[in-house]
């Protein structure tokens, strides 16, 4: 049986991997698949302790952050579309109306 | 007459100060004659109710007092004043002063106001002066007089600088309401010192209290002594005169009425009104006396060598209502309230017949260019006598009788000072007498010295330039009041003619129950030498008239080679014994270094200003360092949002 120390690692650097992308890449479509990265480095953790613990509650928390995840991804391209839609950029650097 | 419906009491106040609110709110768009007979209307109303009062208070059978209104104003534990008027005969005297003489200055002054901008607001005003001066003489509780007291200052603060463009106006009103802040602070001391001994502020209960204990001087010293300064800043005495002279850049009606008449007197009123608590201090009573005297004769020596027509009647003011201290001081308040009384109609008389005069001059108030009007202006030449005549203290005038009760009642004061103090008295007795027969020969006889070719573009008392049409009667408007004050002042006496001199003294006896409730001793025994002393100070008066005609008459160049000659003395006198100097010296230039350098530099500057600069300053700074973290880029936010988790983290692992 593999220690969960292992699934915890792989987590550690898979939400590593997704925080290090959200914070140097530029494009809007990279950031969301590295928050998606982020958040599924937390449901292996879930997963790793549901099962080791032998307690599902674990597992049905994953079901809850992957639904949730789906929805925020459903209105985060429509976001995005209208987005490029109107300033023909997916460089968030280039989004920045609001400032000042 | 013998039913009164007390609620009518509340109209008097009450009725005035509808006409200020009406003339002040909508006065500013309605022609002049509507706003006349607004302000004439709501003061003759009070004035024919006051009547009807007087009617019922004489018949038979009435009370010697009315109470009405007993409806709690302040109350908390221990403690209440209620908002109550009274009338007793000293009211009801004061009451028909002030309304009487209040009519008919309003009425003078639809004349003499005629020309002038701001016609509405100066009867608003006056109005509002109306109604607190009422508020002052009917309540029935310190309070309540302190708020008319307060009022009629504020009224007169108005009044004085109703030409408030013109500086002097406006430093006048200035000066007037910040030396009445001082004897309203002695005032206001008083008042607490009654409520710590006495728990009330209703006259009723004060002086019952004050009665019923048989105990003199001490805090009752105290709390006289602190009235007297509330006195002496209301009623122009020593050491607060020096605002009233400057009063007179007023209008002339103004004058007459607040500043002659009825609130200068308030200070004399109130000493009366408290005698329960004087009789019990004879320190204070004669430091009262003490300071009357000085006053009346310090201002008759001012008043001898002024040139300003309204200066010399303003001064002369001031040293009557030392008369009417010196009166209260010796205890025969009843002598105060007769010259009181007396005053009101001969001064307001003579400021409204120099009115008429500066009026007729289109504006010029210097005596040096008046002379030979007599003929010009008959109407006022011959009320102005009258008034002159009686002030003076010629009998059978009103002056006569009722200055002559204050020397005799000075005369037989049981005190060491009495002699001193009558001597004193009469000696400005005949200054007066002198000062107001050089007023009278400057002004109206003589060879005519005003040039009426000249006067048109001259500037007026009242800062406006009256259009010149040579000097010319003022309107029946303005002369019916004078008729009537000349009136007044001609018979206003013979209510107090002594029983010595074969009268009744009718003022006593109506006074009497206010100010000697128990007894009506009449000191018949010891009015033996009141018949020498009227004979001195009619004598006295003549001289002064004497003195009078022929320097300023029979031969003009006297009075000015007599001041050559003495030239210091002339020098003391024309700058009214320096005075405003010494108190700017003394006070002013201190006070205003302690505002400019303590409260402006240090306090203003270094505290008000540099806490919250300080603050702002640290706020700004700590604003500069933090505002670089919220730079908009959504990026450099994560990366401290991750940073602070780490932290977090850190925290928890290595530190729990």
């Amino acid at each position: 049986m593999v220690p969960v120390a292992y699934y915890l690692i792989l987590a550690a650097v898979l939400f590593c991997i997704g925080m290090t992308a959200f914070l140097i890449r530029r494009n809007v479509i990279t950031m969301f698949m590295s928050i998606e990265l982020m958040l599924n480095a937390v449901n292996l953790t879930f997963v790793a302790f549901s099962h080791m613990w032998h307690e599902v509650s674990g597992q049905i928390f994953v079901f809850f952050v992957m639904v949730v995840a789906a929805a925020e991804s459903a209105v985060g391209l429509a976001i995005i579309i209208a987005l490029f839609r109107s300033r023909r950029t997916l460089n968030v650097d280039h989004v920045n109306l609001m400032k000042n | 007459m013998t039913e009164f419906n007390t609620t009518w009491l509340w109209l008097i106040p009450a009725l005035p100060f509808c006409g200020f609110l009406l003339n002040g709110t909508l006065g500013r768009k309605l022609p002049r004659a509507a706003v006349s007979a607004i302000a004439l209307l709501f003061t003759l109303a009070p004035a024919l109710i006051v009547a009807d009062l007087w009617l019922f208070m004489k018949s038979a059978g009435a009370p010697l007092a009315l109470a009405v209104g007993t409806k709690p104003w302040i109350a908390i534990t221990g403690f209440q004043v209620n908002f109550a008027f009274a009338v007793d005969h000293l009211t009801l005297l004061m009451l028909s002063i002030v309304t009487g003489v209040g009519f008919l200055i309003h009425l003078y002054s639809a004349g003499y106001m005629a020309h002038e901008e701001g016609y509405w607001r100066f009867f608003a005003y006056l109005n509002l002066f109306m109604f607190f001066m009422l508020v002052l003489v009917l309540s029935s509780s310190f309070l309540l007089l302190f708020v008319g007291w307060e009022g009629v200052g504020l009224a007169s603060y108005l009044l004085i600088g109703f030409y408030f463009t013109k500086d002097s106006a406006a430093n006048a009103g200035k000066k007037a309401f910040i030396v009445n802040r001082i004897g309203d602070f002695g005032f206001l001391l008083a008042m607490f010192l009654i409520i710590a001994h006495y728990g009330s502020l209703g006259f009723n209960t004060v002086f019952e209290k004050v009665g019923a204990s048989s105990m003199s001087g001490g805090y009752l010293t105290a709390i006289c002594l602190l009235l007297v300064l509330g006195a002496t800043g209301k009623s122009a005495q020593i050491p607060l005169y020096i605002w009233l002279p400057d009063a007179m850049e007023g209008p002339t009606p103004v004058s007459a009425l607040i500043h002659a008449a009825t609130m200068v007197t308030a200070g004399i009123y109130m000493v009366a009104r408290c005698h329960v608590i004087f009789d019990r201090s004879p320190l204070a009573l004669t430091v009262v006396a003490c300071i009357g005297a000085a006053t009346a004769l310090l201002a008759a020596l001012i008043a001898l060598v002024q040139q300003d027509i309204k200066r010399v009647l303003a001064y002369s003011t001031v040293s009557q209502l030392g008369y009417m201290f010196m009166a209260c001081g010796v205890g025969a308040y009843e002598a105060g309230i007769f010259h009181l009384m007396t005053h009101a109609f001969f001064k307001a008389l003579l400021f409204l017949a120099a009115g008429s005069v500066i009026h007729a001059l289109s504006g010029e108030q210097d005596m040096r260019v008046m002379g030979g009007l007599r003929k010009k202006i008959p109407v006022t030449f011959w009320t102005m006598t009258m008034g002159v005549f009686a002030i003076a203290g010629l009998p059978p005038l009103a002056g006569f009788f009722s200055k002559d009760e204050i020397l005799y009642q000075a005369y037989i004061w049981d005190n060491p000072l009495a002699k001193l103090l009558w001597a004193v008295g009469l000696f400005t007795a005949f200054l007066t007498s002198f000062y107001m027969f050089r007023l009278w020969f400057k002004t109206f006889f003589g060879a005519p010295r005003f040039d009426e070719h000249h006067a048109a573009p001259h500037a007026h008392d009242d800062g406006q330039a009256h259009a010149s049409h040579g000097v010319h009667e003022s309107p029946a408007i303005m002369t019916v009041p004078l008729m009537v004050l000349a009136l007044l002042s001609i018979i206003g006496g013979w209510v107090g003619v002594p029983l010595a001199l074969g009268g009744h003294n009718e003022i006593e006896h109506f006074l009497g129950p206010v100010f000697n409730p128990n007894h009506v001793a009449e000191h018949v025994a010891m009015r033996g030498p009141e018949v020498g002393l009227a004979t001195v100070s009619v004598l006295t008066a003549f001289l002064g008239l004497v003195v009078a005609w022929f320097f300023y008459y029979r031969k003009p160049g006297t009075a000015s080679s007599l001041a050559a000659k003495v030239k210091p003395l002339y020098a003391l006198l024309d700058h009214k014994f320096w005075v405003d100097e010494i108190y700017g010296v003394l006070i002013v230039s201190p006070l205003q270094m302690v505002s400019r350098f303590l409260l402006g530099g240090l306090v203003e500057t270094g505290i008000v200003q540099g806490v919250p600069a300080t603050a702002a300053g640290i706020t700004r700074g700590a604003g500069a360092i933090t505002r670089r973290m919220q730079s908009g880029n959504i990026r450099s936010y994560a990366g401290w949002l991750a940073l602070g988790a780490a932290a977090v983290i850190a925290v928890v692992v290595f530190l729990h």
